[in-house]
């Protein structure tokens, strides 16, 4: 029934600047540390196939943690996200291209044009809740996308836009070795700027609007203001992370941005834990190196003797599919509390063994 | 306690509330005043209205007729979330805590209209000063804590708590609000006798020690009768008395609402 929290022996918090910090102990903060230090020599070790899927992690985890935060944290689910995506996409690429503004500034401005669209979206969030709030997302979704096809003039139609490399002071960031610690920096921030929102005044006003919200409005804090600005601010993160993928690929074009797009981004969340912001993280993990791991488990079935099965040879494809959807299956019956859980419970194991409470 | 009536200021007067959801009269022209410093009870048996009330004036419904006065502000159409800037607290019947916040996040949600730091500086927490002021308003919520004998469980999380310990957190919660009024429905209820002793104690010292009016809802009458200053009574949507404890219990409308009518209390009405 006492705290939760599990300290190591002996470490008593003498103040509360010490019971607040992000990482519950030194250690482990030095360890994260050590580890982003360690992310700087990805580029010099591994070759471009994983590089490549890094930075999708990255782009698509900063997407992941403001849909998290939107629904998550605040519990307004939203089938939106990749429209909001595709926007910072856009309109950091129509930004660069037709008033020159660099990429440098416009992936941050396209992060706010982002959040004034996700507020408009959002404005149903003031009156209506739950799977009607979902539908209303979905509907956003069609109006946007059917906005990126017809206007011609923000993203080039079907031909789509094209998105400069990233630059500063004329260094070009075009290659994927340079491009990956642009990406790294920006999950770095977005991350600490996300655990930081989420332990102060805003973010425990989402949380307290999800978990009751009548009590929240009692407590003080304003429901539409707070429903809607949580659109606002997964907004910004979705549209930081769609102008990176943008810069990234250097072309943006229509067809990225569509409802599975918005479903596979709340499969990362759930997967990785609803409200936790490690979680989304390691749910974007989980979903882009599933299909990956399935691909590379396939081939090793083709090289087998069953790959001369024609019926399995030719269907591969399509077991590799059905693997990916097994797989979220299993997991949503074995850990519905998603990643973040899960290694909370693996470190109270080694924490508490040989006990197991 | 009940011998000294604190005669001071009003700071919330309810005039002639009707409340009605479609046919039914949940309040009709219930009007009473409580003032500064009061520990105000509002009794009445199940369905009386008494919860209606105290949603009228914490803000969960709008009446459709009379008027709420509170400390010289009319906040009958008053949103809730502005109710509680102007110093209104309140504890749920049901409880209503975040239930899979920690104890304390509970508790600091209650600070919510005292701090300043929002998304923008919460996000950059240590540049814009948001680290100051949340480690400022902890000290706070830790007063509170100690006050409620509650530091064990502070980093619990509040939904797994055993019941009388969420009673208790979510009186936090209230009091971190830093009400001028706070007002407790059924703060007792369900309670073993030595918790409901302590819940007296608590509620009698932010009266006496804190300085907060109290507007309470309770059904068990020992506790009602020991540490309310005032009592009004509601039967189904009507005030029926109202008064000093030992007035209310003598009063032969009361005895009627509770025990029903009886050919004894027939003859003392009549």
């Amino acid at each position: 029934m006492s705290g939760s929290e599990m300290l190591p022996c002996g470490d008593f918090r003498t103040s509360y600047k010490a019971d607040t910090t992000i990482f519950s102990t030194k250690w482990t903060r030095n360890i994260m540390i050590l580890a982003v230090v360690g992310c700087l020599f990805v580029p010099l070790v591994f070759d471009l196939y994983v590089l490549n899927l890094a930075i999708q992690i990255a782009y698509l985890g900063i997407a992941a943690l403001g849909l998290n935060i939107l629904v998550g944290f605040t519990g307004q689910i939203s089938l939106g996200h990749s429209a909001f995506f595709g926007v910072g996409a856009f309109a950091s690429a129509y930004m660069n291209n037709q008033w020159g503004i660099p990429v440098f500034f416009a992936i941050p401005l396209a992060g706010l044009w982002t959040t004034a669209a996700g507020m408009i979206v959002g404005i149903p969030a003031g009156r209506i809740k739950g799977l009607y709030l979902a539908i209303a997302t979905l509907a956003g979704q069609i109006i946007i996308q059917d906005f990126f096809s017809r206007a011609e003039w923000f993203t080039g139609g079907a031909y789509g836009a094209l998105a400069q490399p990233f630059t500063i002071f004329g260094f070009a960031f075009d290659t994927d070795e340079r491009f990956f610690y642009v990406a790294l920096f920006y999950l770095v921030l977005m991350y600490v700027l996300g655990t930081n929102l989420m332990r102060s005044r805003d973010g425990r006003a989402f949380i307290a609007v999800r978990d009751h919200y009548l009590s929240a409005e009692i407590m003080g804090v304003n429901l539409t203001k707070y429903r809607i600005l949580s659109f606002g601010v997964s907004s910004f993160y979705a549209g930081v992370g769609g102008a990176l993928f943008g810069h990234y690929l250097g072309f943006v074009s229509v067809e990225s941005f569509d409802l599975l797009l918005s479903i596979q981004f709340l499969s990362m969340i759930i997967i990785g834990g609803l409200g936790s912001v490690s979680g989304a993280l390691l749910g974007t993990i989980f979903m882009v190196l599933l299909p990956e791991a399935m691909e590379f488990m396939v081939s090793l079935m083709a090289q087998t003797s069953w790959g001369n099965i024609p019926a399995i040879s030719g269907g591969l494809a399509y077991i590799k599919e059905m693997s990916i959807g097994l797989a979220i299956v299993l997991f949503l019956i074995f850990e519905p509390e998603g990643l973040a859980h899960r290694w909370k419970l693996t470190k109270a194991y080694w924490k508490l063994y040989p006990f197991s409470y | 306690m009940s011998d000294s009536i604190k005669v001071g200021e009003s700071i919330l007067s309810v005039e002639d509330i009707s409340l009605n959801f479609g046919g039914v009269h949940a309040l009709k022209s219930v009007s009473f005043n409580v003032n500064k410093g009061e520990l105000f009870s509002i009794i009445g048996p199940n369905g009386a209205g008494k919860t209606s009330m105290l949603n009228c004036v914490s803000g969960r419904y709008n009446p459709q007729g009379g008027e709420i006065r509170y400390k010289d502000h009319d906040i009958t159409k008053l949103s809730p979330n502005h109710r509680a800037d102007l110093g209104i607290g309140r504890t749920f019947q049901n409880l209503a805590l975040f239930g899979h916040m920690s104890v304390l996040d509970n508790i600091l949600v209650g600070r919510h209209h005292l701090m300043k730091n929002n998304f923008l500086t919460g996000s950059v927490y240590w540049a814009g000063g948001a680290q100051a002021e949340e480690l400022e308003h902890r000290r706070a919520c830790e007063d509170i804590i100690d006050f409620l004998e509650i530091s064990h469980i502070r980093k619990a999380q509040a939904g797994k708590l055993a019941y009388g310990l969420r009673k208790r957190v979510e009186l936090a919660r209230a009091v971190a609000l830093k009400p001028d009024l706070i007002l407790l429905d059924e703060p007792m209820a369900g309670m073993n006798l030595e918790e409901k002793t302590d819940m007296a104690r608590y509620i009698v010292d932010l009266n006496q020690e804190w300085g907060m009016t109290v507007v309470m809802i309770e059904h068990d009458m020992g506790v009602v009768m020991d540490i309310s200053d005032r009592i009004i009574v509601l039967d189904f949507g009507m005030k029926i008395a109202e008064g000093l404890p030992e007035e209310v219990i003598n009063d032969p409308h009361v005895k009627q609402a509770y025990l029903g009518d009886d050919d004894d209390i027939a003859q003392v009405s009549a």
